[in-house]
């Protein structure tokens, strides 16, 4: 059957990026394929294993079960967005610090679901991380130390949330900054 | 694992959509959050010719109190209806069903309208659906109408929506104030859809009675039911561990089980019994 080519615009880790695609490639193609980014990985056909995980318009979602040209017109982040080797995202560090990989192939999809879990609730309980990474498998881990990163990461974010929140106080109480 | 070529298109409108799918005479399908649609297109288990995207149609979100019923716009995802006040307030075990549907992907994704027109024998929200004795607006060539839960599921993936229609909202009775409810599921360890799903509402009058029972199922038949046998059986009773365990037994009669290499019927009719034991349960405290 022919079938036209659709025009895709999409913010991908802050850089607009436009392509003629065909409706049926999946986001998750568009971003590895497409523009490289391979960061995202693709572990089933099932929709069940969450290494595709991405945020779009800072949700997190399955990029394998989203069509390119649904997400036309989003804002994208990908592991590649999230920090560099000089600047970890609190979530990196804490997989760094809490050892929360071994193979690495979860990795990726694990951390953009902390970090959209973290987006929703900046201080999950245990069970509340454990229950918020049910969209994810990990062959390796066990996912003790992945809980442990992502508690790690909750308590270094809420913690800058604080010096946020406070800096913001002081704002507001006209007495000028620190 | 990639879906075969298909054309796309995006309304803007549900009169486009319908006209749309008119125009497409059988060929098209709608695209709402795509996490039914999709995995079954990647599996070529359906490989529609066109698409249909309502997705971005901003009318079919939303969710609103009216008179006794809240209205939820058939777009509203799954996260949104857990998280909603409104919904936590006068439906909660809507809520408590939606928070229970996949894991957070999907509930960011999946919408309320797709889950109910799509109609897997094993989702959850059939059987709140019924429960909640639901109505489905649905918008078509001719118009509006109206639709009843109750005479929806015909049978897996199979419901009542008239061809070329939409559905545009769902529409929720709220239970009476002072009514107990809960939505209990078994879930498939693998996919996390219900194996059972049992959703109980139940109303007790001054007399300490019941009054007013309504037990939607999912998962365990061909399409979800209410287990009418036991909501008679509860009312005029005291809701006791005695009771329970007598209406529960009742909670598959009349029905066919499903059987696949998960379960069979007789362990289906099984956890059914347990399942609303155990739901019931719930409601005594
Ligand atoms: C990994 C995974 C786990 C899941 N686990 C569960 C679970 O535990 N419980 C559960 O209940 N569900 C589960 N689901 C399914 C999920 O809830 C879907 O989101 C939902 O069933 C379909 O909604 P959708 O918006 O994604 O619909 P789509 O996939 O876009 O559409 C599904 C079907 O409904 C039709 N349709 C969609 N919207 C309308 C409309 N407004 N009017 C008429 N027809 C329409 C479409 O044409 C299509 O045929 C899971 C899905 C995945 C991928
Ligand atoms: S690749 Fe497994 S869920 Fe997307
Ligand atoms: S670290 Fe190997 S799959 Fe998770």
């Amino acid at each position: 059957m022919e079938t036209g080519k659709v025009n895709v615009t999409v913010t991908v880790n802050g850089v607009r990026r436009s392509a003629m695609v065909e409706p049926r490639m999946l986001l998750v193609h568009f971003l590895r394929d497409g523009l490289g980014l391979v960061g995202t990985h693709i572990g089933c056909d099932t929709s069940q294993c969450g290494a595709c995980t991405v945020l779009l318009d800072g949700e997190a979602v399955k990029s394998c079960t989203v069509l390119a040209v649904q997400a036309d017109g989003s804002d994208v982040t990908t592991v590649e967005g999230l920090g560099d080797m000089e600047n970890l995202h609190p979530v990196q560090e804490g997989f760094w610090e809490k050892h929360g990989l071994q193979c690495g192939f979860c990795t990726p999809g694990v951390m953009m679901t902390a970090v959209g879990l973290l987006k929703q609730n900046l201080n999950p309980t245990e069970e509340e991380i454990r229950e918020g990474l049910e969209g994810v498998l990990c062959r390796c881990t066990g996912y003790q130390n992945i809980v442990r990163a992502v508690q790690y990461a909750a308590a270094r974010m809420s913690e800058s949330e604080g010096h946020r929140e406070v800096a913001a106080a002081g704002d507001d109480s006209g007495e000028g900054g620190r | 694992m990639i879906p075969s070529a298909f054309d796309y298109t995006r309304a803007t409108s549900v009169e486009e959509a319908v006209k749309l799918l008119q125009a497409a005479g059988g060929e098209a399908k709608l695209l709402a959050g795509g996490h039914s649609l999709l995995p079954m297109m990647k599996i070529k288990l359906t490989s529609p010719g066109k698409l249909i995207d309502i997705g971005r149609i901003k009318e079919l979100s939303g969710i609103r109190k009216e008179g006794n019923r809240l209205v939820v716009g058939a777009l509203t995802t799954h996260r949104q209806v857990a998280a909603d006040p409104l919904v936590r307030k006068y439906a909660p075990v809507l809520a408590e069903a939606a928070s229970q549907i996949g894991d957070i992907q999907v509930r960011n994704r999946g919408t309320v309208g797709g889950n109910l027109a799509h109609a897997d024998p094993a989702s959850d929200l059939p059987a709140v659906a019924l429960a909640l004795e639901a109505e489905f607006e649905v918008q078509g060539p001719d118009g509006k109408e109206t639709l009843d839960a109750g005479g929806f599921f015909l049978g897996p993936l199979i419901t009542a929506l008239p061809e070329n229609s939409i559905l545009t909202s769902v529409s929720f009775a709220i239970p009476p104030e002072g009514a107990k409810s809960t939505y209990l599921k078994y879930p498939h360890p693998a996919s996390g859809y219900a194996v059972v799903g049992v959703a109980a509402v139940v109303s007790t009058g001054p007399d300490g009675m019941v009054n007013d029972a309504r037990i939607g199922i999912t998962g365990v038949a061909d399409t979800a039911y209410r287990a009418e046998e036991a909501e008679r059986a509860l009312v005029g009773k005291k809701l006791s561990e005695q009771t329970i365990l007598e209406v529960a037994a009742l909670a598959s009669e009349g029905q066919e089980m499903a059987s696949d290499l998960f379960a069979s019927a007789e362990y289906r009719r099984h956890l059914t019994r347990v399942y609303t034991i155990r739901a019931l349960k719930r409601l005594l405290i």
